[in-house]
This record gives structure tokens, C-alpha cells and sequence, in this order.
């Protein structure tokens, strides 16, 4: 509350369903009082203001609504939000900070991973939970990981390489060992 | 889109979300992964007065083979978690198949095998699976468990045999009657799409013959489809060019595909031949590397 009161609708017959979440977002501990029936990508959106996720779909297809749910991807329109209640999200804000970037999204800066940029927070949230788990991936690993977030404009072949440039950049070492 | 309002319950014990199911009267749905459930809300397919999250109750979130060789998969086991599983690595073939290929790796994070069952769907890959094993789902009430059988579980589109005060806790593959081997194929026309159609066939083979067969089928009916005549066959010749190629065409002739956008009535009932073939000459193959 920016002052000292804060005005609110009389007490009425209000049966509407709602609770009050408290969820760590980008590491910052986050709450809002919902309707039950709010999924998690308008949590982030409209309450959060953190419009880096983005609503393809809507319909589970699509994966630009990709945000990490304890870590591991979740299409953020096919989880209410009152689910993420205790839990830590990341989206692509949390990637870096404002001045810099994540070497991932150093990467598909690099290697041209996106034309429209509609599904790229998605892929690059898939792509870091990959590079967590494996930091040296090969090519049909990458392809095998997003292969749930969908592209309708560059294709994936600059998209694969941006995450190969990413693991690189991570992994100096590795990358050295696997041109060699 | 906003799903209809719906009062949202997170129990911690199975005890206590069978007594808000009973409480609901019909008007409540378990909700474990959502990724079907959600969707149809969002699209009004489905709008239940009374969602009961199980995702809190950590006693579901399991999976395991138990000293006689059965295998039990708890109502809260994602597909991930099979994906990575090395118990069905090491000992059951066409559940790891499969594991990597239902919906898409995002998806994966967050749907159950046992909801998969649930939700009933003719193009659900696990009840095809499953129905192959023989398996069971355990379904908890408030006057204690009951087994029903895969193939009985699903009653039609949509619907299984769950009674409104009923969970479905778990699914058992009952012990193999030799060494299990089998595998899942499946044609999609990308990643994440339904099956154009897909094959399950798990075999137990003992003494060099065929102990037990099954075969069940994907997306090529108004629900799954278990092709006994193709098993017999397999149970009564073993594995040889002919029976192999005998069951694929009884596989192919228990199929009742529809032509639709993902193909053709023939197209189909020609990928289940092709798959089931090919799967059985696998494993023929394996087994004569092996001797």
C-alpha cells in the first residue's frame, strides 16, 4: 500500500472463490489475493506486471507461456495460480538483470534465435532448465527439449545453434572438448 | 480464457480429499496435473463446482517395483519421472517406450500417468499401454479400495468407472510371467499432437516362447482397442516370420479408424500393421542376438 488507507468495495453478498498466494518470483518473494480460478500466466501478467511471459495458445499447445515451476518448465496458462502458492517461479526477467543479459540470451543475440520474439522467452526458459541438468548437450538433445515450445518464424535451426552458443559460453571446457 | 469459478480445496491426506469428494456429491474433481483437465475447463468441456488439488499430498508422488516383480506408479508420478525412471528401464520396456513420447516435454513436467486413465481419453497413450500389461488401477473410496482392470476402467469417451467419492490412488502392472520385453510406437504429426496411431505390445517370454502377450491400440477407435486374436497368436506360435506377420494383420484388423484430418481410415489401420510388426521383429531379434 503506497499510503496509509486503501479504498475497497462495501462488504456485499460476495461469494466469488478467492485466496491469498504468496509466490517467489525471480527469487523476490511475491503475494496477491485471486479468484481460484486465475492461472498462473495472468498471475505473472496482469498482477506481477511481468510481461515477459507471453500467451500464445491458451491452449497447452504452443509453449510461449513457459516459465520454471521449482525449476522445471510449466506452460504457466495450463496451472492455476493458486498452485504456485509456496513455490518458486522463474521468467525470462529473472534470466539477468536489467543492464545485462544471461548467456542464453546472449546466445539467440548471437546467433539470430528469433525473428518475432513472440515464443523466445519460452524457449530460453526451456533451454536453461536443459543446460541445468546438462550442460554439454548435443544437437538432438536441445531438439528433444524444446521440441514442446513451437516456432512460427525462424524455424529451429538458429534457435538450436543460440543454446550450443549458450552451453559454450557456460562450459568453456566442455565446448573446447567437443570441437576437438 | 478463464475457467468457470469453481471452489478450490489442497487436502494433505487421501482420507481427507475422499471427504470432500463425498462432501461435493458429484459436483467435485480431483486435479492432479491439469494438463488435460484445465484445458477442458478452460474451454468448458468440463465445470466442476469444487476443484480438490492432490498435488499436496506427497504420499502419491511415487513410483516402484515391489518384491514380486508387480509395479505400482502413484497418482502423483509425472511422466518425467517415468521419462527418467531406472526402474522401467531395467524392467519394463514398453512403459519406458512410451514414457518419452505422450504429449511433449513441458507437458511431461506436470501430467500423471494415472491421470492420463483417467481423463479416458480414446487417444491416450497410457491406457493403451497399460491395457497391454494387464494393469489395474487401485480406486480409494470412503469404504476403502477397490481394483479395477485398465480395460474396465475406461467406460466410454471421457468417462471412467470411478464413483463420485472415488480416487484413483495408484496403477499396478501385475508381476511378468517371465521376462518382459515390449515396446510403443506412435505416429504424431508433430510433437505434442494426438496419435495418428500408435501401438503397445508387451510380451512375457519365457523358455524361449511366449508366456503372456499384449497388444493394445492407440487413436484408431472410439476407445482403446486390446487385440486379443493378435496376443493368442503370439502366446500359441511364439515369435517366428509368420506369426509375427499373422498377428500385425489381427492387430491391423482389431483397428476401427476413423478418416479424419490425421488420416485415413486405411492409412491407419497400415500403421498399426507396420507398427506392430515392427516392434514383435525387434524383439525376436534382441532375443537371437542374445542366444
Amino acid at each position: 500500500m503506497g499510503s496509509l488507507f486503501e479504498v475497497v468495495p462495501a462488504d456485499t453478498q460476495d461469494e466469488v472463490p478467492r485466496r491469498r498466494v504468496t509466490v517467489t518470483v525471480n527469487g523476490t518473494p511475491m503475494s496477491a489475493v485471486i479468484e481460484t480460478r486465475l492461472l498462473l500466466v495472468h498471475l505473472l501478467r496482469q498482477a506481477f506486471k511481468l510481461t515477459g511471459t507471453h500467451m500464445g495458445c491458451d491452449t497447452t499447445h504452443c509453449g510461449a507461456c513457459t516459465v520454471l515451476f521449482d525449476g522445471k518448465p510449466v506452460k504457466s496458462c495450463t496451472m492455476l495460480a493458486v498452485q504456485a502458492d509456496g513455490h518458486e517461479i522463474t521468467t525470462v526477467e529473472g534470466l539477468a538483470g536489467p543492464s545485462e543479459l544471461h548467456p542464453i540470451q546472449e546466445g539467440f543475440k548471437e546467433e539470430h534465435g528469433l525473428q518475432c520474439g513472440f515464443c523466445t522467452p519460452g524457449m530460453m526458459l526451456s533451454a536453461k532448465a536443459l543446460l541445468d541438468r546438462n550442460p554439454d548437450p548435443d544437437e538432438d538433445e536441445i531438439r528433444w527439449a524444446l521440441s514442446g515450445n513451437l516456432c512460427r518464424c525462424t524455424g529451429y535451426q538458429n534457435i538450436v545453434k543460440s543454446v550450443q552458443w549458450a552451453a559454450r559460453k557456460m562450459n568453456p571446457q566442455q565446448g573446447q572438448e567437443v570441437s576437438e | 480464457m478463464y475457467p468457470p469459478r469453481f471452489e478450490y480445496e489442497a487436502p494433505e491426506t487421501v482420507a481427507e480429499a475422499v471427504g470432500l469428494l463425498v462432501e461435493g456429491h458429484g459436483s467435485a474433481k480431483v486435479l492432479a496435473g491439469g494438463q488435460s483437465l484445465i484445458p477442458m475447463m478452460k474451454t468448458r468441456f468440463a465445470s466442476p463446482e469444487m476443484l480438490v488439488d492432490i498435488n499436496g499430498i506427497s504420499d502419491l508422488e511415487y513410483h516402484r517395483r515391489d518384491a514380486d516383480g508387480s509395479i505400482r506408479v502413484g497418482a502423483l508420478c509425472r511422466h518425467a519421472t517415468l521419462e527418467q525412471s531406472q526402474v522401467l528401464a531395467d524392467h519394463q520396456p514398453t512403459m519406458a517406450a512410451a514414457s518419452a513420447l505422450v504429449a511433449d516435454p513441458i507437458v511431461r513436467n506436470r501430467g500423471t500417468l494415472v491421470g492420463s486413465l483417467c481423463h479416458a481419453d480414446p487417444q491416450g497413450d497410457w491406457a493403451a499401454v497399460m491395457a497391454s500389461l494387464g494393469a489395474s488401477v487401485i480406486a480409494q473410496g470412503p469404504t476403502g479400495e477397490r481394483v479395477i482392470p485398465v480395460q474396465e476402467f475406461a467406460v466410454g469417451p471421457f468417462q471412467n468407472a470411478l464413483a463420485y467419492d472415488e480416487i484413483a490412488v495408484a496403477a499396478v502392472v501385475p508381476p511378468p510371467k517371465g521376462k518382459p520385453e515390449g515396446g510403443y510406437l506412435k505416429m504424431e504429426r508433430r510433437v505434442g499432437d494426438f496419435a495418428t496411431a500408435g501401438v503397445a505390445v508387451s510380451l512375457d517370454r519365457s523358455a524361449g516362447g511366449v508366456a503372456r502377450a499384449g497388444i493394445a491400440l492407440t487413436g484408431v477407435g472410439p476407445r482403446t482397442i486390446v487385440a486379443e486374436e493378435a496376443a493368442a497368436i503370439l502366446v500359441e506360435r511364439g515369435l517366428d516370420p509368420d506369426s509375427i506377420a499373422e498377428a500385425a494383420r489381427a492387430a491391423a484388423g482389431a483397428a476401427q479408424p476413423k478418416t479424419d484430418h490425421r488420416g485415413t481410415a486405411e492409412y491407419k489401420r497400415h500403421l498399426v500393421e507396420v507398427f506392430t510388426s515392427r516392434i514383435l521383429k525387434r524383439i525376436a531379434g534382441s532375443s537371437e542376438e542374445a542366444a
